[in-house]
């Protein structure tokens, strides 16, 4: 049976895409056969990021109306073999997704599939429920500001209420925290909420930390997921996630300000 | 002497602008009779007059239902009860010219009532019963463990007995006692059928508004020495206690 990972965030543009990219290309370097699925049907991101886009013939709504078979729809990653994306429709809106569609086409991927990443949509609407109506785990993906809090915490409570765990009454989904776009800098100048209070906020298992970077923008433009730069503190910071998520004891990296030699540590407070 | 006459620079805003809400009353005029409407205003500000004397007031005319009037005696009539009119909505195209050759404003009329009532002004004065205690030992508490989140509401008909926190844009009510053993950020209302000698509990209060039997609190109005700080909250002669504990 796979594991269903939802990465959803209530609040639009705090990374949940990237995050999809990033998570489900780490798995699968890991040698997880992944899927990743694009729950945005009309503002279809993902193949984007991942490079794919222009080998896109059928989508997600195509297989859940049996208009192809999910073999035809999956992408096969060229940099990763273990890694497929199910891409959105462009051309239809999120009324095109049914429970039982997506219920079916899950099922029928766990069959083959170690792990299915679902890459939500943002708000709390029928795109976002459908996302992560069937997961196991939630990666709740939070930047470090009030509104995006407060977002994610409506999120959680969607999760722990109207989930299939939620209504079954089975073990509820399991949710963990990534906080993305995080600069300490800033944080220590008062300008953004550290991870204590966010965690304070959220009271939740804090997965990792994603520094705010600027190899994240010009790696989704070239559509290459952005854990595959190694050199990237946001590359790493993925990596480690990945690693956490598959149990791990990896320390939390990027929370603190580098330390800037000698001078620099001698007037640190 | 004034006290901003201090010089501001040429670089800084000397003002901005922002829109606002408030609410003011609305006199919805049934009558063109001036002699009438005038009687029955001086009789309604007898009853609260720090309520009324020198509150603004928005004209309604659409009841009249396009009945002529002269808004220039009626807007004298009412000054001298005592009350200030700022605005006119509804009416006729010639009552609108009226009321710009008076200098009041004529507001949008969506949602001018039409509806036949009694009295030309409505006043809510805070009648409150004390209605009798609601027997709450015969229902069970409920106890939950895990956070309320923003968005969730969660209603008891007994006591309820949170160990965990409730998130900012949460709501808990119970018609009993709330108990809450952690960070109280959403809205807590206890005894929401009248019970009087409800109580809320809280180990840290950064509530958006707690109420007991009604009687409520905004996170504006909270005291500073009670904010962070476990309290007990309770109704003492109608008034909201919130005491540090």
């Amino acid at each position: 049976m796979a594991r269903i990972i939802v990465v959803t965030s209530g609040k639009g543009g705090v990374g949940k895409t990237t995050t999809s990219a990033a998570i489900a290309m780490g798995l699968a370097k890991k040698g997880h056969k992944t899927a990743v699925i694009d729950f945005d049907v009309g503002l279809r991101n993902l193949d984007l990021v991942l490079g794919c886009e222009r080998r896109v013939v059928y989508d997600f709504v195509n297989v859940i109306n049996n208009e192809a078979n999910l073999n035809q729809a999956l992408i096969k990653d060229k940099r990763c073999n273990q890694l497929y994306i199910l891409p959105a429709s462009q051309t239809r809106d999120k009324d095109a997704l049914t429970k039982e569609g997506v219920g079916k086409v899950l099922e029928e991927l766990s069959k083959t599939f170690k792990y299915i990443v679902c890459d939500s949509p943002a708000g709390i609407e029928r795109g976002a429920n459908l996302a992560m109506y069937f997961a196991d785990d939630a990666f709740v993906v939070t930047n470090p500001e009030v509104s995006s809090v407060r977002d994610s915490d409506r999120m959680l409570g969607i999760l722990s209420s109207k989930s299939k765990r939620a209504e079954l009454d089975e073990e509820p989904i399991k949710e963990y925290l990534l906080l993305s776009r995080y600069d300490p800098k800033r944080v220590k100048l008062g300008a953004m909420l550290s991870v204590e209070d966010v965690q304070d906020i959220l009271s939740l298992h804090l997965l990792g930390v994603i520094p705010e970077s600027q190899s994240v923008l010009s790696a989704s433009n070239a559509g290459e997921p952005i854990i595959l730069d190694e050199n990237s503190d946001a590359g790493q910071a993925y990596a480690d996630i990945v690693d956490r998520y598959l149990g791990e004891d990896k320390p939390h990296r990027f929370i603190d300000e580098e330390k800037k030699g000698l001078f620099g540590r001698l007037f640190r407070s | 002497m004034s006290t901003d006459s201090q010089p501001i620079s040429a670089s800084s805003p000397a003002f901005e602008f922002k829109s606002g809400v408030i609410t003011i009353p609305v006199l919805n005029l049934f009558s063109t009779d001036i002699n009438v409407i005038t009687h029955q205003l001086r009789e309604k500000i007898k009853q609260a007059p720090e309520f009324f004397t020198n509150s603004s007031l928005l004209l309604d005319l659409s009841p009249l239902q396009d009945q002529e009037l002269n808004l220039a005696l009626l807007v004298d009539a009412i000054r001298n009860s005592g009350m200030r009119p700022i605005g006119v909505r509804g009416g006729t195209a010639s009552q609108h010219q009226d009321a710009k050759d008076l200098m009041l404003p004529i507001m949008t009329s969506q949602n001018s009532i039409s509806s036949k009532q009694a009295a030309p002004v409505k006043v809510e004065i805070p009648t409150q019963e004390s209605s009798e205690p609601v027997a709450s030992t015969t229902i069970a508490s409920t106890v939950i463990n895990q956070p309320i989140r923003s968005g969730q509401r969660i209603y008891v008909k007994g006591d309820l007995i949170i160990i965990a926190q409730v998130s900012a844009g949460a709501e808990v009510i119970a018609e009993g006692n709330i108990h809450i053993y952690g960070s109280l950020r959403g809205r807590a209302l206890a005894g929401v059928q009248g019970d009087e000698n409800a109580q809320i509990f809280c180990s840290d209060l950064q509530a958006e508004l707690v109420s007991v039997a009604g009687n409520y609190r905004i996170s504006e109005d909270l005291n500073e020495s009670n904010r962070n700080t476990p309290v007990q909250i309770f109704l003492n002669n109608q008034a909201l206690i919130i005491k540090n504990i």
